[in-house]
């Protein structure tokens, strides 16, 4: 069970996952980032700070868009991973292709950065 | 004393699954982050089973068995009467491919065999038995 809650601010399009993803509810993982693609957002944070659990389902979402974040020129930041999760990540070794921050500050730098 | 718990398939039932695994293990002193590799490779074994090999059908059931911890080995059985889902007979894809060909799948197989010791497949009273074997 996975709710996930949209906030816009200075051009960012903020995703805050609360709750689980795993084969049951990585589609609302893909509906969200596909809707915040849809409406244009080139700046993506993604706050995993109550992301309590995620299977391959919901990381190869995360995967799924890398391609098409690189030929859009669209950014995404991920922070606020718990150590768990954060192992998920970096089993697989995605730590290395996705961008992921410890704080929402750090994480709205890179953002930063990676858009001029 | 082993741990029995028989499942519906039906994706919705993972998380009871995941659930199951904690509670049963409670009280092996299992490091958090392994236990929660753990928990993580059976959710892979049993979503697989359910969505390849019983189409989600929620009135077809498999059975997670947590066999007693025993000479540092912990032994999951997954058993169902399905078509064998054998992970052994996939090559694990490589991550750069998946990326390029904006693939949503094929990461779990890669979990289960980066997080398991042993994954093998036996035909018990013609049930089909996946044994899952990770040394704490």
């Amino acid at each position: 069970m996975v709710q996930i809650k949209r906030l816009q601010e200075d051009g960012i399009d903020t995703l805050a996952i609360i709750g689980e993803i795993d084969a049951s509810s990585s589609i609302e993982l893909d509906l969200s980032i596909a809707k915040s693609v849809g409406e244009g957002y080139k700046k993506i944070l993604v706050d995993c700070g109550s992301l309590e659990y995620i299977s391959s389902a919901g990381l190869g979402v995360f995967m799924s868009y890398i391609e098409e974040f690189s030929d859009k020129g669209i950014c995404m930041v991920m922070f606020g991973l718990n150590e768990k999760v954060a192992n998920n990540f970096s089993i697989l070794g995605l730590s290395d292709l996705l961008h992921i921050r410890a704080t929402k500050e750090e994480a709205k730098q890179l953002i930063n950065e990676l858009s001029i | 004393m082993s741990y029995r718990y028989n499942i519906g398939c039906s994706l919705s039932n993972l998380k009871g699954i995941r659930e199951f695994i904690r509670t049963s293990l409670k009280d092996h002193d299992i490091p958090e982050l392994e236990l929660s590799a753990i928990i993580l490779a059976i959710d892979e074994m049993c979503s697989n089973l359910m969505i390849h090999a019983h189409h989600c059908n929620p009135d077809h059931h498999i059975e997670l068995r947590i066999l007693e911890p025993h000479a540092g080995e912990l032994v999951f059985e997954i058993i169902d009467d399905g078509n064998v889902f054998d992970i052994n007979k996939f090559s694990e894809p490589n991550v750069d491919n998946l990326v390029h060909e904006k693939r949503k799948g094929g990461l779990g197989i890669r979990l289960v065999k980066s997080i398991m010791d042993k994954v093998e497949y036996i035909n018990r009273d013609g049930k089909n038995v996946c044994v899952l074997t990770k040394g704490i």
